[in-house]
C-alpha cells in the first residue's frame, strides 16, 4: 500500500477562488504569505485587513479574514479607526505605491508618527498597475511609463520616493523592513518579516511596516521571468533590502 | 431637571457622548473648535476614543474605519472642512455605514468668513459626495434642540445604515443658552452582523466595501439605497409650524434664521399682518407635503423663504409648491445675519406685490 504524505497544501487563510492578478504579478505570492502567517499565528478569526484602491482592491476576496475597502490612500486612517476602537484585533493595511506614497502620503506619515498599532503591507512595483501603467511616486529614473514615455527624468518628474527610509526616521515606527519575493531565500525572509510585524503589533510596540518590492510585468512590458530579474537588478539598487528600523533589536542589544 | 447654561458646541459634544457615541475624530476649524477640545478631555472619561486627525480627510476616514468595525462614530467640522470630507461621506453611503457628521456652517465660498452662514444647504441636501446618495440632514434652531437631535442622529444613522448630518450654523455653536438634560433611556445595543470585527464562529468573513464592479450589481445596489431613502422620506420628515393657521404669509426658514424670522413674525402681528413660520427640521427629507398643505390654505397669499445664503432652500420650497402660490426670497450671506426688521420689511413687500 502506497503511503501518501502531504508536503504542501493551499493555505486555508486563502479563499478558494480564482485570481484576477496578471501572470508574473507578485500580489498572489504576498497574499499567500500573509494568509500563512495569519493561520500560523491563529489570527484568522480576529484579523481585519484594509484594502486599497488599485489592483489589490479585491484583496478581501482572496484572504480568508475580514476586510474593509478604503478610499484611495486613506487606508492608514481607516485602520486607525478600526484599531483604536477595537484594540484586540490584528489590523493590517495593504497598499500600493500610488495609494501609499502619492495620494495617501499624508495619512501614512501621520499614522506612523502617532505610532498607530497596525501593520502596513506596502507593495512597491514602481508603477500604477490598475489604471494602466502611469508613473508612480516610486517609478525609477529612466523607467518608462504611460505618463513618462521617454523615461522618468529628475528635472521633469522629480526623484522617486524611498518610503521605508523616510518613515523609519519617525519615533512612532517600531519595525520597518524592505523585502521581496523573487526567490525562495527572499520569500522566507519576507514571511518572517510579516510574522515579526504582526507579533510586534499584538505586543503594542508601535507602527510596523513591511515594504515589498513587487512586479508588474504587464505594465513594465516584460515577461514574468525578466520582471523578477529587474526587481533584483534595478529596483534593489535604488531600494535596498533590509531592516530600517527595529525598536526591539535595540532593546535586545541593551539587555545583552 | 434644572436648567444649565451651556455653550452650543460643548453642549452638542456632551449630547453626543450621552447618546452613546464612543469615538470622535476631528480636525480644528472655526467656529466649532470647542467640540474637539471638549471631546479630547471628555471622551476618554467616557471610555471612548478621541483622535485629532491630521486632516479632515483622515478624520472622516477614521470614522469610516470605526463604523466598518461596528463602532458608531462621529466627526464635526465647518464648511471648508466638510468639502474635504465629501469623499469619505460618499464612501460611507456606498458602504452603507452609519455615522454622524456635524457641520457648524460659516460664510463661504472658499475660505470665506468664520461668521455664521447657511450656504451649505445644497451641499448637504443635494450631493453629500459623488454618485447617487443622500444624507438625513437635521437642522436645529437652538442649543436645546441640537442636544435633543443628537440622540436622534445616532438612532437614525444606525437604523438606516447611512450617514446623518446635523447642519447647524456658527451662531448655534458659539452662543450660550440654558438647556435641560432630559433623562433618556440608554440606547439599546444595535446588532451589526455586517461589521468587520473578526470572523463569525462559522468562519464567515465580512467585507465592507463600496466597490461593485459589475454595473448591473451596482445599479441594483443604488436602487436598493433609494428604496431605503423612500422609507426615510415616508417616516422621518420633521418640521415645526408656528402660527401658520389662517396666516396671510408663510415664512419658511431653518436653523438660526428661523428664530429671527419668528421675531419678525411677532413684529408683523403687531402691525396686523398674520405671518406664520414654517421651519423644516429635516432638510432632507424636506417636509414638502406639510408645506404644501399649509400653503394651500385660502388665507395664504405667498410663501417667503429667508436664509443666510443667496437662496438655496427656496428651491425646495418652490418644488414643494409647484407654482401653487408665489414664492419670494430674502437672504443675507457671507457671514451676515438677517435682522427681524429687515425680514418684516421684506414680508410686507412680498404681500404688497402679490395683492
Amino acid at each position: 500500500m502506497a503511503r501518501t504524505q502531504v508536503v504542501y497544501e493551499r493555505s486555508h487563510g486563502l479563499k478558494d477562488v480564482e485570481t484576477h492578478y496578471c501572470p508574473g504579478c507578485h500580489h498572489g505570492i504576498i497574499h499567500k504569505l500573509i494568509a500563512e502567517v495569519l493561520v500560523e499565528m491563529d489570527l484568522l478569526d480576529k484579523a481585519v485587513g484594509i484594502s486599497p484602491v488599485g489592483c489589490a482592491v479585491l484583496a478581501g476576496d482572496y484572504l480568508n479574514c475580514d476586510f474593509v475597502e478604503a478610499a484611495h490612500g486613506r487606508a492608514p486612517a481607516v485602520a486607525t479607526g478600526v484599531k483604536r476602537t477595537h484594540p484586540d484585533l490584528l489590523v493590517f493595511t495593504y497598499q500600493g505605491d500610488g495609494d501609499l506614497a502619492s495620494i495617501g502620503a499624508g495619512e501614512i506619515v501621520h499614522a506612523t508618527a502617532r505610532g498607530e498599532q497596525f501593520t502596513t503591507i506596502f507593495i512597491n512595483n514602481a508603477i500604477y498597475g490598475m489604471t494602466g501603467g502611469q508613473m508612480a511616486p516610486t517609478t525609477l529614473l529612466g523607467q518608462k511609463s504611460t505618463t513618462s514615455q521617454s523615461g522618468r527624468e529628475a528635472a521633469r518628474h522629480g526623484m522617486p520616493l524611498r518610503m521605508s527610509e523616510m518613515l523609519s526616521t519617525q519615533d512612532g515606527m517600531a519595525y520597518c523592513e524592505r523585502v521581496c519575493v523573487v526567490d525562495m531565500p527572499n520569500l522566507h525572509k519576507a514571511k518572517k518579516a510579516i510574522k515579526k510585524a504582526f507579533t510586534l503589533q499584538m505586543q503594542g510596540v508601535g507602527h510596523t511596516f513591511v515594504e515589498f518590492l513587487s512586479t508588474c510585468p504587464t505594465n513594465w512590458g516584460m515577461t514574468p521571468v525578466d520582471a523578477g530579474k529587474w526587481v533584483k537588478s534595478d529596483m534593489n539598487r535604488y531600494y535596498p533590502l533590509g531592516v530600517f528600523k527595529d525598536l526591539t533589536a535595540k532593546k535586545e542589544a541593551a539587555e545583552e | 431637571m434644572p436648567k444649565e447654561l451651556w455653550k452650543g458646541n460643548e453642549a452638542i459634544a456632551e449630547a453626543a457622548i450621552r447618546a452613546g457615541c464612543r469615538a470622535y475624530f476631528g480636525y480644528p476649524i472655526t467656529p466649532q473648535n470647542e467640540i474637539p477640545e471638549y471631546m479630547s478631555r471628555r471622551m476618554p472619561e467616557a471610555g471612548g476614543v478621541f483622535v485629532q486627525a491630521e486632516s479632515e480627510i483622515a478624520a472622516i476616514n477614521m470614522v469610516y474605519g470605526a463604523s466598518a468595525a461596528g463602532t458608531l462614530a462621529m466627526t464635526s467640522s465647518s464648511s471648508p472642512g466638510i468639502s474635504l470630507k465629501q469623499e469619505g461621506i460618499s464612501y460611507l453611503v456606498g458602504a452603507e455605514l452609519p455615522a454622524v457628521i456635524l457641520n457648524m456652517m460659516r460664510g463661504g465660498p472658499g475660505l470665506g468668513t468664520i461668521q455664521p452662514g447657511q450656504a451649505d444647504y445644497f451641499q448637504a441636501t443635494r450631493a453629500p459626495g459623488h454618485g447617487d446618495g443622500r444624507m438625513v440632514v437635521l437642522a436645529p434652531a437652538g442649543i436645546q434642540e441640537a442636544v435633543d437631535l443628537m440622540q436622534d442622529s445616532f438612532d437614525l444613522a444606525d437604523r438606516y445604515r447611512n450617514p446623518v448630518m446635523m447642519l447647524a450654523d456658527g451662531m448655534i455653536g458659539q452662543m450660550m443658552e440654558p438647556i435641560e438634560w432630559k433623562e433618556t433611556e440608554p440606547r439599546p445595543p444595535v446588532e451589526k452582523p455586517w461589521a468587520a470585527d473578526g470572523r463569525d464562529g462559522d468562519g464567515k468573513t465580512h467585507f465592507v466595501t463600496s466597490l461593485r464592479l459589475q454595473s448591473e450589481k451596482n445599479e441594483r445596489f443604488v436602487q436598493s439605497l433609494f428604496e431605503k431613502y423612500a422609507a426615510i422620506e415616508r417616516d422621518e420628515v420633521r418640521y415645526e409650524a408656528v402660527g401658520c393657521e389662517n396666516a396671510d404669509l408663510l415664512i419658511a426658514a431653518f436653523g438660526t434664521t428661523a428664530r429671527i424670522a419668528l421675531s419678525a413674525a411677532r413684529r408683523l402681528e403687531k402691525e396686523g399682518v398674520r405671518a406664520g413660520l414654517f421651519r423644516p427640521i429635516t432638510l432632507w427629507p424636506f417636509p414638502s407635503r406639510a408645506l404644501r398643505e399649509l400653503a394651500g390654505q385660502k388665507s395664504v397669499k405667498a410663501v417667503m423663504t429667508v436664509e443666510m445664503s443667496m437662496g438655496q432652500m427656496v428651491q425646495d420650497v418652490r418644488l414643494a409648491l409647484e407654482g401653487m402660490k408665489p414664492v419670494t426670497f430674502y437672504g443675507r450671506t457671507g457671514g451676515m445675519v438677517p435682522e427681524p426688521a429687515h425680514i418684516a420689511e421684506a414680508a410686507k413687500k412680498t404681500l404688497s406685490e402679490v395683492k
